[in-house]
């Protein structure tokens, strides 16, 4: 931990209440989000026991399984929450705006401009927690590969009609999650650590509840006092007053109310399933309101500059599934091959490195941790002197003294990289540091292609500059041989994509 | 977190008669007496313990057999976890499963990984292990192994004896298998999945700690006889969705030499309960302040972590959180602050006007500080300068008036 944010949250232990880490909103919040909050039944691998859904808080869907043991209350669970969040996943496939890319011809081989299609947006899918997260993709890796009666008459326990398909939107989903910076599937846990520290300790962060209690505490009550009652608050009967925001639930929920009401059903009692959904949906309600309150929180804040650069790789991944779905490939494998699995961390490293720029640039909090850590610094131009290089043709080069309080960890020649007002990256190397504090920069890049710098691009005395040690954008490593060219040794070329067995099932498989 | 000792405070010296009673019986006595049973010390508990090495509280507490859950309930902070009977019952449901049939499927899987052939059944040996007690069960446990010798046996909730800290841990893992070479593997059957051939690594990482406990105990002296324990335990888990079996070799010899050390560094136990005030006992039914001195009379090295594994977490968290300690913030709070231990500490180093101190880290602090207040931008700034002019509330950057 950093020791700014290490600060931060000794602060707020002090204070009582949350204190930010961020000035701006570093993930994309839709408009109107999609909250799911699944909840699962405890020893059942992936068994669903309830879920309320929806993208208006006023008017959530509740789903619950009343035995989640019974393959047909469960299947027909998840064909009901396949109604409820295809319409939302799919809802954004049609409004395309039209894009240029480079592709390579298959036949000349030549790198050529093709036109593409991009989804103009793409519908955010909100959950509680990490755990909630690990929850979407276990559902999605349960449904994906299971058979419907339509599309195998034979097989002996189909599924619901919408509930594969589901399977490859969750799936997609929860894959996509795991890339730095995207936000196609968030867990609210993670989106306000992201922005606040609270006086609590990374791991009881993970408590939705404490967290919504330290950041915007009730009146009259420190955030501290809040979350200790968030957390440990217990009525009459023993049972949390708030209870987890899961998948997990609480067990002395399980075993004092749960278990006994499932018996009941069990037993044919009449109004058990009522009492049952009423049950599960208690510890759903609070969860479905916290949602709310923390997204409240998020729109509060201004959007980071880069934000809607990174969407649009989200948009640009949804477009992608809209495609594979639509040409009619199998569901994603169970594994991926050596090669996909390669690129996809490559690809994950590099959006790490392009996130951290990109949150220090357009956040002066972020980039007091890079500072403090000498990757960064702010300086005041003291002089500027104008140079040229040498060769036939000169372009300017000029020399800008600097004075800067920060230490930043440089050597002569290293290269140090900053934004232009308009959004250009200008680059420059070390000269010289006559003494401690002054630092002399040769300017590099960035002044147009004229005789002179174009306006603007050069500073003047006076100015304060903030440089980064760090690429804004930084590019990937050694590039991957393409798919068919991979060596035997790492699986060899992929085969065609082939459409992988489901799950066999036996009578007593719990999904 | 320095401990208080409450009223007891200034009766520390070992009264002459304590030292003629032997460990055990001082120890039943920290129980509350002979008639409180004492806790075993299961394998969950002693990897805890040992990724815990620095809380003699624990370390204590654990070793006299009391039941800590127990005591947090009577302190008023019960402990944070439970467990849910869907679990439970689901758990026992696959344990039983894959040990059904004389354990056919369990062995089928323990040789499709090791590429031995497998047994019939009918030469594998079963042996009974009923006995009075832990100490009884321990002993048939170890006869059986050696009488079972040269051949197959599969071992259902053995015993296995382990001194920590100067007491003895009894640990019964889920079965033991004795192989004709002589070796023994560690079984440990659990309910999370493997799914496409992978589970959880945190919870596979957990039950190698346990396993690796278990190995120690079947290395451990007394272990004299031919047989020894394999470098490898299985851990069998249900398959994907089903309740089919699948298992995986999990390879142990680094962790058993991690938790050796671990647990080698645990002060003994009667060196711990010597410090204690006399007549001091854990009984959970004493009056709650004369229990919390005595628990507070120990001293305890509380972190996050705690949370998941003892059942003392949420006391000592209070007493971490009221004394203001930075490893209530979690351990990677900790790195960079030096000798500085609390909240207020660290607040005060890093303020502007803060006491000059030759504490190193104080320098890096007053930085950080200094970049946070200016990046949180002047607004904030003019906010904490009326604060500092004017009164001196518990706001964040009032630590200074403090
Ligand atoms: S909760 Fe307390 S007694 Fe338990 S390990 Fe942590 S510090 Fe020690």
């Amino acid at each position: 931990m950093s020791l700014i944010s290490a600060l931060a949250r000794m602060e707020a232990a002090a204070s009582g209440r949350a204190e930010p880490v961020a000035t701006v909103r570093h993930r994309h919040l839709a408009e109107r989000p999609l909250v799911l909050v699944p909840l699962t039944t405890a020893g059942e691998t992936g068994a669903p026991l309830g879920a309320m859904v929806g993208t208006d808080r006023g008017a959530p869907q509740v789903f619950t399984v009343a035995q989640p043991r019974d393959r047909d209350l469960r299947f027909a669970f998840l064909g009901r929450l396949a109604e409820a969040l295809l319409p939302h996943l799919e809802s954004c496939q049609d409004e395309v705006e039209t894009i240029e890319r480079k592709e390579t011809d298959p036949e000349s081989g030549k790198r050529v401009t093709v036109e593409a299609e991009l989804c103009a947006d793409a519908p955010q899918l909100l959950v509680p927690t990490a755990p909630g997260v690990d929850f979407v993709r276990l559902l999605g890796r349960s449904m994906r590969f299971r058979r419907t009666a339509e599309e195998d008459p034979g097989t002996p326990y189909p599924a619901p009609p919408r509930v594969p398909l589901l399977g490859r939107w969750l799936t997609h989903y929860a894959e996509r999650s795991r890339v730095p910076g995207s936000s196609l599937l968030l867990p609210l846990t993670g989106l306000l650590t992201r922005h606040w520290a609270t006086g609590q300790s990374h791991l009881e962060d993970q408590h939705l509840g404490t967290l919504l209690a330290w950041i915007a505490p009730p009146d009259g009550e420190s955030g501290a006092e809040a979350a200790r009652r968030a957390e440990l608050e217990r009525d009459g009967t023993g049972q949390l007053v708030r209870p987890p925001a899961g998948p997990a639930t609480d067990p002395a929920f399980d075993n004092r109310l749960l278990a006994p009401a499932v018996a009941r059903y069990d037993a044919g009692v009449p109004g058990a399933a009522e009492e049952l959904r009423e049950l599960i949906a208690s510890q759903l309600r609070p969860t479905w309101e916290a949602m709310w309150q923390g997204v409240d929180l998020l729109r509060a804040l201004p959007e980071g500059a880069h934000v809607p650069d990174r969407w649009r790789r989200d948009r640009q991944s949804y477009t992608h599934h809209r495609d594979r779905l639509r040409a009619g490939e199998p569901p994603q494998p169970r594994r991926d091959d050596a090669v996909t699995a390669a690129r996809k961390l490559a690809m994950r490293e590099q959006r790490q490195a392009e996130l951290e720029a990109q949150e220090a640039l357009d956040d002066p909090l972020v980039m007091a941790v890079r500072r403090l850590a000498g990757e960064a610094f702010t300086a005041a131009v003291t002089d500027v002197e104008m140079a040229y290089s040498e060769g036939k043709r000169p372009t300017p080069r000029p020399l800008v003294t600097l004075r800067t309080e920060d230490t930043p960890l440089l050597a002569e020649g290293d290269k140090v990289h900053r934004q232009l007002p308009e959004g250009a990256q200008q680059r420059a190397e070390l000269v010289a540091e006559p003494e401690p504090g002054v630092l002399v920069l040769r300017l590099l890049s960035g002044m147009g292609r004229g005789k002179e710098p174009a306006q603007g691009t050069v500073p003047e005395p006076g100015d304060l500059l903030c440089w980064t040690l760090f690429e804004h954008s930084p590019r990937g490593g050694p590039g991957l041989p393409e798919p068919e060219e991979t060596p035997w040794t790492h699986g060899g070329p992929p085969g065609e994509q082939t459409a992988e067995d489901p799950d066999p099932l036996t009578p007593e498989d719990v999904l | 977190m320095t401990p208080t000792l409450g009223g007891t405070e200034g009766q520390k010296a070992t009264l002459p008669h304590q030292a003629e009673r032997t460990p055990q019986q001082r120890l039943a006595e920290l129980r509350g007496g002979p008639d409180v049973p004492q806790r075993p010390l299961d394998a969950r508990a002693l990897a805890a313990l040992a990724a815990n090495p620095g809380c003699r509280r624990r370390a204590l507490l654990d070793g006299a057999g009391v039941d800590k859950g127990a005591v947090a309930q009577a302190l008023g902070s019960p402990a944070p976890f439970g467990q849910s009977q869907f679990a439970f019952v689901r758990g026992n449901a696959f344990e039983a499963r894959v040990k059904a049939d004389g354990g056919a499927a369990l062995l089928a899987l323990l040789c499709a990984h090791t590429g031995e052939d497998c047994p019939d059944t009918s030469e594998v040996a079963l042996p009974d292990l009923t006995a009075d007690g832990p100490a009884g069960r321990a002993a048939r446990t170890r006869l059986a192994l050696d009488e079972a010798y040269g051949g197959w046996a599969l071992l259902d909730h053995p015993i296995l004896t382990l001194e920590v800290a100067g007491t003895t841990a009894y640990l019964e893992p889920d079965a033991l298998a004795l192989h004709p070479d002589g070796g023994v593997t560690v079984i440990e059957i659990k309910s999370f999945p493997i799914l496409d051939g992978s589970a959880d690594p945190a919870k596979v990482g957990a039950a190698a700690r346990q396993a690796a406990v278990y190995a120690l105990a079947l290395a451990g002296p007394g272990a004299t006889a031919a047989w020894a324990v394999r470098e490898q335990a299985l851990l069998v888990c249900p398959k994907d969705f089903s309740n089919h079996p699948a298992a995986s070799l999990l390879p142990l010899r680094k962790q058993v030499a991690t938790t050796k050390r671990q647990l080698a560094r645990l002060t003994r136990v009667d060196e711990i309960a010597a410090e204690l005030p006399p007549g001091a006992s854990f009984s959970p039914g004493q009056d709650p302040g004369t229990l919390t001195a005595a628990v507070e009379s120990v001293p305890a090295a509380y972190a996050p972590e705690c949370l998941a594994t003892c059942e003392l977490a949420f006391h000592c968290r209070d007493r971490a959180r009221d004394g203001g300690a930075v490893e209530a913030l979690g351990r990677s709070v900790r790195g960079e602050l030096g000798g500085l231990a609390t909240v207020d500490q660290v607040l005060a180093a890093a303020s502007p006007e803060g006491p000059g101190t030759d504490e190193p880290a104080a320098a890096a602090l007053r930085r950080a500080a200094a970049l946070r207040t200016e990046a949180l931008g002047a607004s904030r700034a003019r906010a904490e300068a009326l604060r500092a002019s004017g009164t001196c509330d518990a706001e964040p950057g009032g630590a200074a008036c403090r």
